[in-house]
């Protein structure tokens, strides 16, 4: 019986390989976009960009949000319309991604800070919420939606989240209960670095995620 | 339980990586950190005197007052750094244990040691070192540097510095990647430089950390010059909180840092920033008045 679901699985791998290109984007206003442009590289079916402007977001069918300084790219996010574009698209059914600062991005509320926000998570965030930079670390965990071994995580003055809203899946969680990981229709948000190492499954379940998503592939 | 380890190399480079694209200030004060912050500053460089004010002062430059460094750390939430001098391990000892999150070993101050740097690697906090050239480059990665930036020539407000030293970088950078393997050692043994690095160039055509550029950078198409030609991020010294109008000028030089290449939009965002930091001609210089030559 295993070897017919394992085929099956191999079966439904190869169809997702022949399925047309999906466009990601990387918001590239600042952080460590290059680093998820090389992950995305790595996976069939792919087609990626760096996008820095609100007409480049309109050619995206999922959207990360790198890695970098929260504070940074939320005002230059505001200074040019850019969040108002995501938040459009994302109603419109595109995917996104948040790492680290990607997921302060994504919350509805940050801890101790009024700092504007899409909002587009049910969550509050605490920021650099493991300390300063000497308390950056590396862990392996067991993440039930990624298969396969456990995943290396990267943690660099990372958040984590404090409480999610009742539509907010959680999918993953480290020792002393802190939320790492959570997803919410199209949202997905981790605040650890996959782009990091060099296992591209946190990347993959993305692209899948934007696959079944209810936005058309864009044909452009 | 998952195993969890502290300060690992990959934290260190992974915190470098956060910055690029971004605009490291120098600061002295909460006040400044704050401007910075909000101008959209990837991170904050905690000082005493800005460089130029070094360079006018003379005397010696050491580690700043921990008092001014709590101050800033408490005032913004975005990385702060601050500078120790080449090879004073203690000061640098001392920043790590106030918490900064990253230390410039830095030529602004004055040297402490004129054989070695120190030992990066014995410590939790990343290093961010200076450079001219390749050869300079490599050694400070090979001591643990998570991070390089080229020097420039600081506070003098003229960026001919920081554009020599990133196109050297970078064209031995190019010239290693199209060696044939055999000349590698050679290279390296040219270069002073450790041949494990000189070989990683050779495969990846990329310095192994964030290469930033420092040292002269005063206006938003100095930022955009220096990203053009491969850094990977800008730091600004004494350019913003010597210019007349600093919050402005802030704001200009990363909106220029982000869109670097977008010139009409640079066109737009040096309109009416006033006066720019007045700046000094490196010709006019004695050779021992410039900081670029400290460290080796």
């Amino acid at each position: 019986m295993d070897s017919i679901v394992e085929n099956s699985k191999k079966l439904s791998g190869a169809a997702i390989a022949v399925s047309p290109t999906v466009h990601i984007g990387i918001l590239g206003l600042q952080g460590d976009f290059q680093k998820h442009l090389e992950m995305l590289q790595l996976i069939d079916g792919v087609e990626a960009r760096v996008v820095r402007t609100p007409e480049q977001i309109e050619w995206c069918d999922g959207l990360i949000l790198p890695g970098g300084e929260s504070t940074t790219i939320g005002k230059l996010m505001a200074r040019y319309g850019i969040d108002v574009a995501i938040k459009q698209r994302v109603a419109a059914g595109m995917a996104i991604f948040g790492t680290c600062t990607g997921m302060i991005l994504l919350a509805s509320e940050i801890e101790n800070s009024d700092q504007h926000l899409l909002g587009l998570i049910d969550m509050i965030v605490r920021r650099n919420a493991f300390g300063r930079q000497i308390d950056s670390f590396e862990a392996d965990l067991k993440i039930s939606c990624i298969e396969g071994d456990s995943v290396k995580l990267v943690f660099i003055r990372a958040p984590y989240v404090t409480s999610v809203g009742e539509k907010v899946e959680v999918l993953a969680l480290l020792d002393n209960g802190e939320i790492i990981m959570v997803r919410q229709g199209n949202c997905l948000a981790a605040a650890f670095h996959p782009e990091l190492t060099d296992d591209t499954r946190v990347h993959a379940y993305f692209v899948q995620m934007t696959r079944e998503a209810k936005v058309p592939v864009s044909k452009n | 339980m998952t195993n969890q380890e502290k300060s690992t190399w990959r934290t260190k480079v992974g915190l470098a990586e956060m910055l690029k694209g971004g605009v490291i200030m120098d600061v002295t004060n909460a006040d400044q950190a704050k401007i910075a912050q909000e101008a959209g500053a990837v991170a904050v460089m905690a000082l005493e005197r800005v460089p130029s004010d070094i360079r006018r002062d003379g005397g010696v430059a050491r580690m700043s007052d921990p008092l001014t460094i709590i101050e800033i750390m408490e005032a913004v939430t975005i990385p702060v750094m601050a500078k120790a001098r080449i090879g004073h391990f203690a000061e640098a000892q001392v920043l790590e244990a106030l918490g900064v999150d990253y230390v410039d070993e830095s030529e602004v101050l004055t040297p402490a040691d004129e054989m070695y740097h120190i030992d990066k690697h014995a410590f939790k906090v990343p290093f961010v070192c200076g450079c001219r050239d390749l050869g300079e480059a490599l050694r400070r990665i090979g001591e643990g540097a998570a991070m390089i930036r080229t020097k420039g020539e600081a506070g003098s407000g003229n960026i001919v510095e920081a554009v020599r030293h990133m196109r050297t970088v970078l064209s031995h950078v190019r010239k290693i990647q199209g060696m044939r393997e055999e000349e590698l050692m050679t290279e390296a043994k040219n270069l002073g430089a450790p041949y494990e690095l000189v070989m990683e160039i050779h495969k990846t055509g990329k310095l192994p950390v964030p290469n930033f550029s420092a040292g002269g950078i005063a206006t938003p198409a100095d930022a955009s010059l220096m990203m053009q030609l491969g850094a990977e991020a800008v730091f600004v010294g004494s350019g913003i909180f010597k210019s007349e109008d600093p919050a402005k000028r802030a704001k200009a030089i990363v909106d220029a840092t982000t869109h670097y290449t977008d010139a009409k939009l640079i066109g737009e965002l040096s309109k009416g920033l006033g006066k720019a930091m007045a700046g000094l001609d490196i010709r006019q210089l004695d050779e021992k008045d410039l900081m670029a030559n400290r460290g080796w």
